[in-house]
């Protein structure tokens, strides 16, 4: 930081600024955005959590946690002959600089055993773990709007 | 049914109401299940834009499953009403959520032709997937959505009979299900007419719908 100071003190302490609004966490390499959860009806034990991230340098999301499911995984979902297969995978790549989407197509954080009904409107805490490629751990905590049940999907809309 | 009309009533102002009276028609004789007399079509194949033809298979014409009313229904169910059915599990986060709320707005696409849409959500989990949180989570969708369920072998033999795949997928302490992702629709006197891939989207669900409603 001391060697860009004169030159350029502005724009380091506007980038820095940026970075803090963008991902809560002072030094966050990944950018989190439009985090959702699909809300759930009475009774409904699963959800889903979506979100677009994208990393500075290569990296991968490891874990998620969140208080309102006793058990989050993070899969993969593929069509093969209209046939829907999902999966736990241990890790989801975040190449740096390109921004990775947890969407309805690919890959997606489950939320299982919910602990009670998530409602239109609620914020749904998430913790994301992203390592980068020495190994360092980064948390990430987001707020992720629960959306209702019948939210279109917004990459399904570019169809 | 054209034919029934005077030539001069499809002139002018007289064009919009009759219109009107012939759906009407076609609508109450659907209901009435008497389909053949209001003009179906018999061809055994039709043309669809987007979605599959299955006019030439014969499929579902045997499953008894029960409503969340505790009520039984079969296919028969739903005659005069264009049925499209689609399996699933209420856990399922991405697929399920995305073809129901596909199906309502496909039916609100079609307008008042919507009305005759009828989607029937035929759960693949009935061990976790309780009658009160499937017509929750249908009702959410549309309240005119139904769910169905049955016991474990039923719903194999109605999975069976459709040609759907299904499979649990053991998942740390719990598990979910792989499954075919297939929307079938019946015309209203139960022949089973179009197969809807999960990659459509609800406007070309709703062209390909209004395709089988000409039909009968």
């Amino acid at each position: 930081m001391n060697a860009h100071q004169r030159p350029s003190r502005l724009k380091s302490a506007l980038l820095l600024t940026s970075l803090l609004g963008l991902a809560g966490t002072a030094g966050a390499a990944t950018q989190v955005d439009n985090a959702w959860v699909r809300a759930t009806v009475p009774g409904q034990h699963a959800s889903g959590a979506f979100m677009d991230l994208t990393a500075s340098s290569d990296s991968k999301l490891v874990d998620v946690q969140s208080p309102v499911a006793k058990n989050v995984q993070i899969h993969q979902s593929s069509m093969h002959n209209d046939v829907m297969s999902m999966q736990q995978v241990d890790a989801i790549a975040l190449p740096a600089g390109k921004k990775v989407s947890l969407d309805t197509h690919g890959y997606h954080v489950m939320l299982m055993e919910l602990t009670g009904q998530i409602k239109v409107g609620d914020k749904v805490p998430l913790t994301l773990i992203v390592e980068n490629a020495k190994g360092e751990k980064e948390s990430i905590k987001v707020q992720a709007e629960a959306r209702a049940l019948d939210a279109p999907d917004h990459s399904m809309m570019q169809h | 049914m054209r034919g029934f009309l005077p030539v001069w009533l499809f002139k002018g102002r007289y064009f919009m109401s009759v219109l009107l009276t012939r759906r009407t028609l076609l609508t109450s004789a659907g209901v009435l299940g008497l389909g053949l007399l209001a003009g179906c079509d018999n061809s055994p194949r039709l043309s669809f834009k987007y979605g599959k033809d299955l006019s030439n298979q014969i499929l579902g014409r045997t499953f008894k499953l029960t409503d969340s009313q505790g009520e039984t229904k079969s296919l028969s169910s739903y005659r005069g009403l264009m049925p499209m059915i689609f399996f699933g599990f209420t856990q399922c986060p991405a697929v399920c959520p995305t073809t129901l709320a596909r199906a309502a707005q496909a039916k609100k696409l079609m307008g008042r032709d919507g009305e005759r849409l009828k989607v029937v959500f035929i759960t693949l989990d009935p061990e976790r997937d309780t009658p009160e949180v499937l017509d929750a989570y249908v009702k959410a969708f549309d309240p005119s959505f139904e769910a169905l369920y049955g016991s474990l072998e039923e719903t194999a033999a109605t999975a069976k009979e459709f040609g759907v795949f299904y499979e649990k997928i053991p998942s740390g302490s719990t598990y979910t299900l792989s499954h075919t992702a297939t929307s079938f629709v019946y015309d209203s006197r139960g022949t089973l007419r179009l197969g809807l891939s999960q990659s459509l989207n609800a406007q070309e669900c709703a062209e390909d719908l209004l395709t089988v409603m000409e039909v009968c």
